[in-house]
């Protein structure tokens, strides 16, 4: 895989306890899997309590700030519908949003995994290889819990993607 | 996350307080304590999964002061809190530096510029300057690593604390770290009497203050050229000086202009600054909060400029930094608000919160999750200052309101938060009651909730959730003296809590009401606990009987 120059952007966001902060870390531990300079950021603390929370993550050759500049998001994943229009600044123009009706929440085995469906969807665009979005799958759920969430990701990703695509 | 511990070279994915752990770990800290805060909780508890010897401490003050005596033995120690943990620590931070150390001791502070999780927005590199302690400030998880190490050395080598100053954005930002490998051949902790080093009476606290002074001047000189601070060498238009975070913004913001970032940000490399604003045709000092280094850089006598007033509130980002690079002071774009946070649905909370609305009680509230008990649709609480100001704040207000408002005061605090620095304003209150009485509720929901549900000396568990001594909270309150102490449990349909807090009022007397149930959060967590206890108690009583015969 080519190592691209710029940096990519993307923010994830939705309510406390919707699993943000998992969805950032499985996006950013694929990236770092795939070789990029990573960084992310979060808030924790009294926003979890079923308030907004957003997390962002940039990748690329080199990345300094670990936050995407307002309106500068190449990628912006929302998981609660009601969380779009106070998240839409973050988009740069001709950005891509990926929102909650992009994913069939009824056909998930746990409603819990809609956040890994979501990620699934959002891969369909980045150049991550394959191997690299299971390997931090399986770095971050718990062997029992991993099933369940390769096949939600699986549901998001749908038919695009080529297994074993290696970098 | 499971951080490998021998992981020399390794390349891994790091938040700043996970890399903090692991360079605690690898720099042999024999000692880490702290209270849990936003956003430094998770250095301690990543520290105790790699294998470090960590503890919840009942607040910030005395988790420093443990790890000054762990310091004075020599070993390594280490004390985490969030800025206004410090507040809480001053007192034994200030005169540790008169003492200073053995072993090295590092203190943590990770403040909160913005407050996304604080009551202030205290710019904690001050309390560098006031204690004279020398501070570092990393930007991202590899210096946090890298300079912790750094911090170890400095410590051991000056005699001294360190303040190591960290931001939201450091601790709770990830990014590639390669560590290094552990270090060894640490010396065995022993006592070595020093009394005119340690005993800080005023005849000796008067030669301890001049020590300080003469270690802070070699510092100062070693730091003009110590390897943490660095200079980004790139156009001569635009200079920038700044550090922590403020650097990867300012890198990314402005990629034509030279950047010194500095390390080590007391006491300061003047003549370093110097030559760099000497090399560049405009200088400018890049920092989020108090204008500490551009008030220090100017009283020095070097010409740079810094930002405008309205930049000193809230954290930087990439486009305030353009922003404030260009001068430009028109009304930034306010962002949508958010959905603010809310206590859980299922939160039994909710029912006191909403018997305190409709008996229009008086609230002076604390800080923990509680405290949205504030808005709505409770708007049950009528003050928030700090850690267990809820009780004192109460009786100030019942001392002097007239007795048909003062009868209304309740005081409200979480079980956390009580043990942090309630149970001295509970003193207060048995020693100085007022006329009318006063009505203390105590909110145990046995864990720290906010901060993510870390032990507390109330739920008779250790930081790794093992069973150990616990401090009743009914049992304390009766020991200094107070007549009606009560314990209830909130469930919903029940009008209990309202009655005995009613019965409270009305008494003109002193009261406690502990107000018990789990946070619904950790209701499994808990039964866990419980059944590991269980079985280790079973385990033990095994053992014991089978030793019997022999002994």
């Amino acid at each position: 895989m080519r190592m691209r120059d710029s940096v990519t952007n993307v923010v994830i966001a939705g309510l406390g306890g919707q699993g943000v902060l998992k969805a950032s870390d499985i996006l950013a531990d694929a990236a770092f899997r795939a070789g990029f300079d990573v960084k992310k950021a979060e808030v924790h603390g009294m926003s979890q309590r079923g308030g907004s929370v957003n997390s962002d993550v940039r990748f690329g050759a080199r990345v300094f700030s670990p936050m995407v500049p307002f309106g500068e998001a190449d990628y912006l994943v929302v998981l609660a519908p009601d969380q779009l229009e106070n998240n839409r600044g973050c988009l740069k123009t001709g950005g891509v949003l990926i929102e909650p009706s992009m994913v069939d929440a009824g056909l998930l085995e746990n409603k819990r995994s809609f956040n890994v469906a979501m990620i699934g969807r959002l891969s369909r665009h980045l150049d991550l290889p394959e191997c690299c979005w299971h390997e931090a799958l399986a770095a971050n759920f718990p062997p029992a819990l991993l099933d369940t969430n390769l096949k939600a990701f699986a549901l998001g990703r749908g038919q695009t993607f080529s297994a074993g695509a290696l970098p | 996350m499971t951080l490998p511990e021998s992981s020399n070279g390794t390349r891994l994915l790091l938040s700043g307080n996970e890399a903090l752990a692991l360079a605690a770990k690898h720099a042999g800290v024999a000692l880490g304590a702290g209270y849990p805060g936003t956003p430094s909780t998770e250095i301690l508890e990543n520290f105790a999964r790699l294998g470090g010897r960590a503890q919840w401490s009942p607040n910030e003050k005395v988790a420093l002061e443990v790890c000054i005596g762990a310091a004075f033995a020599g070993a390594r120690a280490l004390a985490t809190m969030k800025h206004v943990g410090l507040n809480v620590a001053a007192d034994p931070f200030f005169t540790v530096a008169y003492t200073g150390v053995t072993g090295a001791l590092i203190v943590i502070s990770a403040d909160d510029p913005g407050m996304a999780s604080s009551q202030n927005e205290q710019d904690n590199r001050r309390y560098a300057v006031a204690a004279g302690v020398p501070m570092l400030e990393p930007s991202d998880p590899q210096e946090a690593y890298d300079f912790f190490l750094q911090a170890v050395e400095i410590s051991e080598k000056w005699r001294l604390p360190v303040l190591f100053r960290v931001t939201t954005r450091v601790c709770h930002s990830k990014g590639v770290v390669r560590p290094g490998p552990p270090v060894d051949g640490l010396k065995t902790p022993h006592f070595e009497r020093d009394v005119r080093g340690r005993v800080m009476i005023p005849a000796y606290a008067r030669p301890a203050h001049r020590r300080l002074r003469q270690k802070l001047a070699e510092i100062a000189a070693w730091n003009e050229t110590a390897p943490l601070n660095h200079v980004h060498q790139a156009g001569r238009q635009l200079g920038i000086i700044t550090s922590g975070v403020s650097y990867l913004h300012a890198r990314d913001a402005a990629p034509e202009a030279s950047v010194l970032k500095l390390g080590v940000t007391h006491p300061l490399p003047f003549e370093l600054i110097r030559s760099f604003a000497a090399f560049v045709e405009r200088c400018f000092v890049l920092e989020e909060g108090d204008p500490y280094l551009l008030e220090a850089i100017r009283a020095a006598g070097i010409a740079v400029e810094g930002k405008a007033d309205m930049f000193r509130y809230g954290e930087f980002d990439v486009a305030r930094v353009r922003r404030i690079l260009a001068g430009d002071t028109t009304p930034e774009p306010a962002r949508p608000p958010g959905k603010p946070p809310q206590l859980c649905d299922a939160c039994s909370y909710r029912q006191v919160f909403g018997t305190l609305n409709k008996l229009r009680a008086i609230v002076a509230g604390d800080i923990g999750c509680y405290t949205l008990g504030a808005l709505s649709p409770f708007e049950a609480m009528d003050t928030c200052v700090c850690m267990g100001a809820s009780v004192g704040v109460g009786l100030g207000l019942r001392h002097v309101l007239p007795p048909e408002q003062a009868r209304r005061v309740v005081s409200i605090i979480g079980d956390s938060t009580f043990v942090h620095s309630g149970i001295s304003g509970l003193v207060e209150m048995v020693y100085n009651p007022p006329p009318t009485g006063h009505v203390l509720i105590i909110l145990d929901n046995y864990t720290t909730a906010m901060t993510g549900h870390q032990e507390h000396p109330g739920t008779g568990r250790t930081l790794e959730h093992k069973p150990t001594g616990r401090v009743v909270f009914e049992e304390l309150a009766q020991s200094l003296g107070v007549k009606h102490v009560h314990v209830v449990e909130p469930r919903l349909g029940s009008d209990e809590f309202e009655e005995i807090l009613t019965h409270c009022l009305n008494s003109g007397e002193l009261a406690v009401i502990i107000v018990r149930r789990p946070c619904i959060l950790i209701a499994k967590q808990l039964k866990e606990y419980e059944r590991l206890q269980a079985q280790a108690e079973q385990t033990n009583e095994c053992v014991c009987e089978t030793a019997l015969p022999m002994s």
